[in-house]
């Protein structure tokens, strides 16, 4: 075994695997002692990986093949690591709020970015699928956290029976593409003749896929779980794991399938156009602001399915762009929605938000701010996300998708509108009750991203997240 | 000048200011003061700065050469995007680019010339969240000011879409009893017509590499040119970019959103959206419609006029019907931009500058109407014309004033309305002699519609009780209506301070045109 390609390679799962053994550990032995500290010190673990990942940008391939990472995969994960442990941080209050302070939280928040990391690194099928399922299994007991709650539960056991269906038709699907390319190695298959096995293994794959980013017309599972699961976890779940499997979304297609995206490019843009479509109209009638948001993801992951479909070399970096600010605005949009707080309850009605500018005007601001980025309006950080994706979607030619997604925005306009209308014009509330330091400061640092400061970083990402991304 | 970035210190002046406001505010407010007190500090700190960016547009203006072509005060960093060029300096991609010429300093002038304004005339009639009202405006002005400023497609488009949040929240927060439906109606009429440009200047910035403005007027016309006058990319590009301006300016069948904006916006908003914001459609033809699609500009031009026509007669006839003042007035905006259209589209010199008086004219005449209209609504929470009569009596000075901007709506000679109109008319009648005519009936209904106005309103017999106690206009509102009567006056007697400043940035819009018109 090359211990130096493996550590070149995979420096940060390695160790965020051994430091999430050592926690079980000391969990196992501590037990409640441990859970208070177990928070702060998961949010440290993960952003230690962070760091790791950012430190070896480069990456390399280790494991035979097994695992290949390179700036475009290290960026993402950066980010992935950063949002999980942002997300472990601003759950805390919450979790002691209501009672539910438990080790195993942080424990499961970790298991699940180090899903993603494998998903991210995969350069083989099996990798892919050992790393989904490590997120998934991670993710449906998350949703379920709250045990003692009908809602929460329920959440957990819908997800987890639609989610174990989508990860069973990936599996399906890798063995039909093993069977007729004779290999799981993406660029062993990437070299493989391209027949009709092949292609019911790419549709099967993308179905499978396009559940875990609740893309239309697999998106049902996500207005129901979203409402259901505690909203630390939906904070969790809205950044990192979105722009995880959006980015293995692409790795998989550009590199495994490069070759032939005239086979999948119109099947991405069927669902994009209906993600965009279903999650503007879907969201229109939604009063609470946790389905509300779901909707606003599905219709989101239709624009950076437009920067999918726009192939490799044109839409690759306009997918990392748009995700990564799409995954830091969400933390702060549920940020504030775990600053909603009244009478010892979480609310979640849109309602509630009435009057937010005369009671905390701080709050409202950065609301604002930050719906104003997600809807993709100037000078926001979203509007540039949105700006890289439609210039993939020009470039590669792909014109009605494009359109649709300029119509699509302007139909989400009005759900947007409506709750900015709501806490700048509605009757005055009582204030929420104190929101926590680490809420705040999320919060506050998101909209900060929101605002043009982001410009600066994006040609740098760019240049970063293109530098690396080559055909296999 | 030197090094000195003028005009961005301008341009972002307000912005800082709301800054700054929001800061005091959050100190203040730990300390209980009272609403009014509040309210006094707000308007206070918005007209300090509001009047020292007017100091630094009139600085600018006195840098600015009228005799030197092309663009002054330029300021020139990359933002993102371009490749690197041997000597290490990022080439192409998007730019910060700021400059004026000789139309956009005249924008510029108009913009930091009415916010004051408007400030003055909110004082004492706008009595919730005076803070964030302050805040609203400053931070729309500093969009504004970048929309006239930039020479970089992308950072106008960001300007230019920006600009809508502040006044969607001013309509919506301090506007009349529908004001959310009026505000959504605003943003996402807008919002339709600007994404369509937002996706022209995307394939634009593609072929081009770049998306500085004057490297675009010379590169896009070659790049996109027409062959043998079929339909092509370049019509497409226009229509794209013609989809955004029409709404902005509003043109006829797309300004159902303006009557709405209007009614529902608090007089300080419909002065700025009449004023400057329509003003943005105007700009982006003489900006990038022609010069940059010139073929296609000249293809269309039977559609412009025909759209521009029947705004002028139907919007004019609809005033005519209008029950409510504020309405009245906005249909009589649609009319005046058709005189505005008419003029850019039939690319003759002196149609392009008349629609460019017309623009700076109109801007102060509309503005005006409004806060008269202000004025009695201030007082009596009505804008029914059917409510008032006979306010002669009572408000002789209110009156004057009123019958001035009356005729200077209507084009009475010695009014800057009468230049921008004979102007505007004449241009066209070089290019259709239809087209003036029907613009040449417009002027007469909109004598029509303006009299009766001032007479229902202003003459006969005071019948209604309620207008018993009404009071004339008081120092503050006199304060208000003094600059903008001496701009109207000295704009009508003394047309060529305009002209003079124009003349050479209309130049280079007539080399574009003037070949392709047989």
């Amino acid at each position: 075994m090359n211990w130096d390609e493996i550590f070149a390679a995979a420096t940060p799962e390695l160790y965020l695997a051994f430091a999430g053994l050592v926690a079980v550990v000391l969990g196992a032995v501590l037990r409640e002692r441990f859970a208070t500290v177990s928070i702060k010190a998961g949010a440290l673990i993960l952003l230690g990986a962070c760091a790791l990942s950012l430190f070896n940008i480069e990456g390399g391939v280790a494991f035979n093949g097994l695992w290949e990472t390179d700036r475009f995969t290290n960026l993402a994960k950066a980010v992935c690591y950063f949002c999980a442990g942002v997300a472990l941080l601003i759950a805390e209050p919450y979790l002691v709020k209501e009672r539910l302070i438990r080790y195993e939280y942080a424990l499961l928040v970790i298991f699940a970015s180090l899903g993603m990391g494998i998903t991210l690194s995969a350069n083989d099928l099996m990798t892919l699928y050992l790393g989904i399922e490590t997120l998934s299994l991670s993710s449906y007991v998350l949703a379920a956290f709250n045990r003692d709650s009908q809602r929460s539960s329920e959440a957990g056991l819908k997800y987890f029976v639609l989610g174990a269906l989508a990860s069973g038709l990936i599996l399906y699907g890798a063995s039909l593409v093993y069977g007729f390319s004779g290999s799981t190695n993406y660029d062993a298959i990437a070299q493989a003749e391209f027949g009709i096995g092949l292609v019911f293994g790419l549709v099967l794959l993308i179905t499978g896929l396009a559940f875990k980013v609740s893309a239309a017309p697999l998106h049902v599972w996500t207005p129901d779980v979203y409402e259901g699961a505690p909203t630390p976890v939906v904070a969790f779940f809205a950044s990192a794991p979105k722009l995880a499997s959006m980015v293995v979304f692409a790795t998989i297609l550009f590199e495994a399938f490069g070759n032939a995206i005239d086979q999948w490019q119109d099947v991405i843009l069927i669902i994009s156009g209906a993600s965009m479509l279903i999650g503007a109209f879907g969201a229109l009638r939604q009063t609470n602001l946790k389905r509300l948001f779901a909707y606003s993801s599905i219709g989101n992951m239709g624009y950076a399915l437009i920067a999918l479909a726009a192939g490799e070399e044109i839409g690759g970096p306009a997918l990392l762009v748009y995700m990564v600010i799409y995954a830091l605005s969400q933390l702060g949009i549920f940020g504030v929605l775990l600053s909603m707080r009244r009478r010892g309850g979480m609310v979640e009605d849109i309602s509630e938000l009435s009057g937010l500018s005369s009671t905390m005007p701080w709050l409202a601001v950065c609301m604002t701010a930050l719906v104003f980025s997600v809807a993709g309006i100037p000078p926001l950080g979203g509007f540039f996300g949105k700006l890289v994706v439609f210039q993939a979607g020009v470039e590669a030619g792909l014109w009605p998708i494009v359109i649709i997604g300029v119509i699509a925005s302007v139909v989400s306009l009005g759900y947007y509108l409506r709750i900015i209308m709501i806490m700048w014009g509605g009757d005055k509330l009582a204030p929420f009750e104190n929101m926590s330091g680490t809420v705040g400061i999320t919060v506050s640092a998101a909209t900060i991203l929101a605002f043009p400061v982001f410009t600066v970083v994006i040609g740098w990402m760019m240049s970063l997240a293109g530098g690396s991304f080559s055909l296999g | 000048m030197g090094d000195f970035a003028l005009l961005s210190f301008m341009i972002f002046a307000p912005a800082l200011g709301a800054l700054l406001l929001l800061w005091v505010r959050k100190i203040t407010a730990s300390n209980a003061t009272s609403i009014e007190e509040e309210s006094r500090v707000a308007f206070l700190v918005g007209l300090v700065v509001s009047a020292a960016t007017f100091v630094l547009s009139i600085i600018a203006l006195a840098y600015f050469q009228p005799g030197v072509e092309g663009f002054q005060l330029v300021e020139d960093v990359s933002w993102f995007g371009g490749t690197l060029n041997e000597a290490g300096e990022v080439v192409g991609g998007i730019r910060y680019k700021m400059g004026v010429d000789g139309m956009s300093i005249l924008l510029v002038l108009l913009t930091t010339f009415l916010t004051p304004l408007c400030f003055l005339a909110s004082w004492g009639s706008v009595k919730h969240r005076v803070t964030e009202y302050v805040a609203a405006f400053l931070f729309l002005e500093t969009l504004m000011l970048g929309v006239f400023c930039s020479l970089d497609l992308m950072l106008f488009y960001v300007f230019f879409e920006a600009g809508l949040i502040p006044m969607f929240i001013i309509i919506g927060i301090w506007g009349g009893a529908e004001r959310v439906y009026a505000s959504f109606k605003f943003f996402l009429y807008t919002l339709l017509g600007s994404l369509f440009m937002l996706l022209a200047v995307i394939a634009m910035y593609l072929q081009a590499g770049t998306s500085d403005i004057v490297e675009l007027q010379t590169v896009i016309p070659q790049i996109f040119a027409v062959e043998d006058g079929k339909f092509g990319v370049q019509h497409l590009l226009w229509l794209a970019f013609f989809a955004s301006f029409a709404v902005k300016l509003p043109m006829w069948p797309v300004h159902t959103w303006l009557p709405d904006a209007h009614v529902q916006a608090p007089t300080a908003g419909s002065v700025i959206l009449a004023g400057v914001l329509l003003k943005m459609g105007g700009y982006g033809f003489l900006r990038f419609s022609l010069p940059m699609f010139p073929e296609a500009s000249v293809y269309f031009q039977p559609m412009v006029f025909a759209m521009s026509v029947i705004a002028i007669v139907y919007a004019s006839l609809v005033a005519f019907r209008q029950t409510d003042m504020k309405k009245l007035i906005a249909y009589s905006s649609v009319a005046h931009m058709g005189f505005v259209t008419l003029g850019i589209f039939s690319f003759t010199e002196i149609g392009i500058q008349g629609a460019i008086f017309q623009m700076i004219s109109h801007g102060v005449i509309s503005g005006a109407l409004f806060l008269i209209v202000g004025v009695i609504y201030d007082r009596m929470h009505t804008r029914e014309i059917k409510f008032y009569g006979g306010l002669v009596t009572k408000m002789p000075v209110y009156a004057a004033i009123f019958m001035l901007f009356t005729m200077a709506n209507v084009g009475l000679p010695g009014t800057s309305g009468f230049v921008g109109e004979i102007l505007t008319m004449a241009g066209s009648f070089q290019a259709s002699t239809w087209a003036a005519t029907g613009a040449a009936l417009g002027v007469i209904f909109s004598a029509v519609y303006m009299l009766t106005l001032y007479r229902q309103t202003v003459f006969g017999v005071m019948t209604n009780e309620k207008l018993e106690g009404i009071k004339d206009i008081n120092r503050t509102e006199a304060i208000v209506f003094a600059p903008l009567i001496i701009a109207t006056i000295v704009l009508g007697v003394f047309p060529a301070i305009i002209f003079d400043i124009t003349e050479l940035s209309v130049a280079p819009i007539m080399a574009a045109v003037s070949g392709l018109i047989g």
